[in-house]
């Protein structure tokens, strides 16, 4: 299958949904490492900043204190002696007329000694003249003695800028390490997915090749994937028992409409014979035009059925005296019952509205009761009864026929709703098993249900649709 | 009578004005919307036959203009989407009648026959009594007679035989009974019409030497005084 020996293309892989978002994850996190991380760098350069300028304020009080102890002097002695120690701070002390007395610096910018206050200024100091090719920066601070002399003090600010240099040159390691990570990671994750993905397509193509018999893998650990899967086999299954059902109704109609075609034909054969006289003739083409309209009225009723599956006709309902359209249906097969020696009979209560197409109910009606004395005649010695019924039930309204006839097994209810679904034990009878169906349709776009029961013995059906509300319309 | 045929399919127009002729009547053929308009304008048809899906103009336009311009000539809608709602729009539009497809020819022959007689039927619906040959329907008594005898129907049967003696001398088809005397308009799968009919004739016609209810083979029922 060449779809799934291809997993490990390194394309396939780059442009899998899995490495794109493993990339774009890293990246986002990237983006936000960065940011914390400069954040802490330049909280820790504040705090040395400040270290510094605390230092800076301690020595220019210990140095003001010198001063104002025992002078100029005293104070060009304690600059002389620190000035000397290890990691020294930067020291000048200058006279009122710019006069350098004492210190470790040599150069300062001009100017920068005539204001009190702090800055940031480049630097050599005394010892190391010479091999300062890289003037360091300090942070110094100038401070105004009584008698106008200034004191210079200042720290080396370059800790500040090794840890400059310290945070960037790990954070850009760890941003490299990350994003190989992330490349990796990436690849492995986008692997397995892809891997069941490409399973994945390679059972749908095998479905799509074969019968709809197989189903998708399902690992079992309830991921999305496993949803995808679960929800994809029953959208097979369901798929499987449409077609089922499409395939069980072109066979009926296939089965069911090949008699009277051929029938048809052998009538016209009938009335093509040579020894055919005028009246064969007249005859065998009026059994033509029977049998055709037969077949018209079959498609006529399939049609009806799709299109009331497809939900047209809706827009005719509308709230209709159930009652009177019970009587009329009933009225008009009375005649026909009685010919047929059945005992017909009404429990039809008065008053009550349904919401629908009176004349869909009508032929619902009209369909029921046709079965019924079509098959409800009773297996054993006893009357043929049909009762139809017409009552009010919780939020609808319910029409029953019911009869005294064989009835149908449970297990069969379901088939004789099916188009062309009549069941061995009629086949014999004349008609097309689409009365059923028919009535089933119209239960549906009323928002209603079909129901057939055990009548005991004989079958009821029940249809049922809702009911005007009391208060509106008439009679509630 | 004069008939108009408004339809796109030139077969069945071919068919259905060659049948037409051959029942005697003078048909016309328009094989689109606009020219049907223009020839039906020109007047003088008895009905119009018009099919619901025309090029240029469709049927129910077709018959909204001719409604505006106060022409009354009946016409019957022939469509392929026999369906509830259609036929409703069909009538509200202005049609007369309406007929879905597939049909038989004789229902087709029926009912514009009896449309074309629409002015005479309105004429009749004024009469209060109705009479055919020694059958006699009054509308305002409901009472009927066979030869001066009284014959007691009950109220279906008697919206029945008003509908057939309105209607005297026509064929009406089944399901033109079933619409007119029952207000449905499905097709009852068993012969739920003939056992009405039979029963009606067992009560006008039992005895006497001239019955008047007579079956029309392969299209329905007349009520006529003489056989033909």
């Amino acid at each position: 299958m060449p779809v799934a020996s291809d997993i490990s293309a390194p394309s396939r892989l780059f442009r899998s949904t899995a490495f794109r978002l493993t990339l774009l994850y890293m990246g986002v996190f990237a983006i936000f490492a960065t940011a914390a991380l400069g954040y802490v760098a330049w909280n820790a350069r504040r705090l040395i900043e400040d270290q510094i300028r605390q230092t800076i304020d301690a020595e220019i009080t210990g140095l003001s204190e010198q001063f104002r102890q025992g002078g100029i002097r005293r104070l060009v002695l304690a600059i002389e002696q620190r000035a000397r120690g290890p990691g020294a701070s930067l020291y000048l002390v200058t006279s009122p007329f710019g006069e350098r007395l004492a210190g470790n610096v040599e150069q300062v910018p001009v100017g920068l000694l005539d204001r009190a206050g702090e800055s940031e200024i480049p630097y050599a100091r005394s010892a190391d003249e010479g091999q300062g090719a890289r003037p360091a920066l300090a942070i110094v601070r100038v401070y105004v003695l009584p008698a106008g002399f200034r004191v210079l003090v200042g720290r080396d600010a370059s800790e500040r800028d090794r840890l400059r240099v310290v945070v960037r040159r790990a954070g850009g390691w760890a941003l490299a390490v990350v994003l190989l990570l992330g490349v990796i990671g990436g690849f492995v994750i986008a692997r397995r997915v892809l891997k069941r993905v490409d399973a994945m397509s390679a059972t749908t193509l095998s479905i799509m090749a074969s019968d709809l018999k197989e189903r998708l893998p399902v690992s079992g650990n309830g991921d999305e994937l496993d949803r995808l899967a679960i929800n994809l086999n029953t959208m097979l299954d369901r798929i499987a028992l449409l077609l089922g059902g499409l395939r069980q109704v072109s066979d009926n109609i296939a089965h069911d409409l090949k008699t009277p075609l051929t029938r048809l034909r052998n009538r016209a054969d009938e009335a093509l014979r040579p020894s055919a006289s005028e009246a064969d003739m007249r005859r065998a083409l009026e059994g033509v035009t029977e049998d055709a309209d037969n077949l018209i009225r079959v498609f006529n009723a399939l049609l009806m059925i799709a299109r009331l599956e497809a939900g047209q006709a809706r827009e005719t309902m509308a709230p209709f005296d159930a009652t009177a359209t019970t009587a009329s249906v009933a009225e008009l097969y009375e005649a026909v019952a009685e010919e047929a020696g059945v005992h017909l009979t009404c429990q039809i209560e008065p008053g009550i509205t349904a919401i629908g197409s009176r004349e869909l109910i009508g032929q619902a009606l009209s369909n029921m009761l046709d079965n019924a004395l079509k098959y409800g005649r009773p297996p054993a010695e006893g009357p043929f009864e049909v009762t139809l019924s017409l009552r009010r039930t919780g939020q609808g309204v319910a029409f029953t026929v019911a009869d005294r006839g064989p009835g149908i097994p449970p297990e069969q209810r379901a088939r004789a709703l099916e188009r062309f679904g009549r069941l061995d034990a009629s086949r014999s009878q004349p008609g097309f098993g689409l009365g059923l169906s028919l009535v089933n349709a119209i239960a549906h776009i009323h928002g209603g249900a079909l129901e057939l029961t055990d009548h005991a013995p004989g079958l009821a059906v029940m249809l049922t649709i809702p009911a005007q509300p009391a208060g509106i319309g008439h009679a509630g | 009578m004069r008939l108009l045929i408004i339809e796109d399919d030139s077969d069945s127009a071919t068919y259905l004005v060659k049948a037409f002729r051959e029942e005697g009547h003078v048909a016309d053929h328009a094989a689109d919307g606009l020219t049907g308009y223009a020839m039906a304008e020109g007047g003088g048809y008895d009905v119009l036959v018009v099919d619901r899906m025309l090029p240029r103009m469709d049927g129910l336009s077709l018959i909204r203009s001719l409604r505006e311009q106060n022409d009354t000539t009946p016409v019957l809608i022939l469509s392929a989407l026999g369906q509830v709602d259609d036929r409703v729009k069909g009538l509200r539009a202005g049609g007369d009648d309406y007929l879905p497809k597939p049909y038989a020819f004789s229902e087709l022959l029926a009912r514009v026959e009896v449309l074309s007689r629409r002015r005479a039927a309105a004429a009749s619906a004024e009469q209060t009594i109705y009479r055919v040959a020694d059958l006699e329907l009054d509308r305002l008594t409901r009472r009927v007679s066979r030869a001066g005898e009284d014959i007691l129907l009950q109220p279906r049967e008697f919206r029945l035989l008003e509908y057939l003696m309105k209607n005297a001398g026509q064929v009406v088809t089944r399901t033109m009974l079933l619409e007119n005397v029952w207000d449905y308009h499905f097709d009852p799968q068993t012969n739920v019409i003939d056992v009405h009919i039979s029963r009606l004739r067992a009560k006008i016609d039992k005895g006497q030497a001239m019955p008047l209810l007579q079956t029309v083979r392969g299209a329905g029922y007349a009520l006529r005084a003489e056989a033909r």
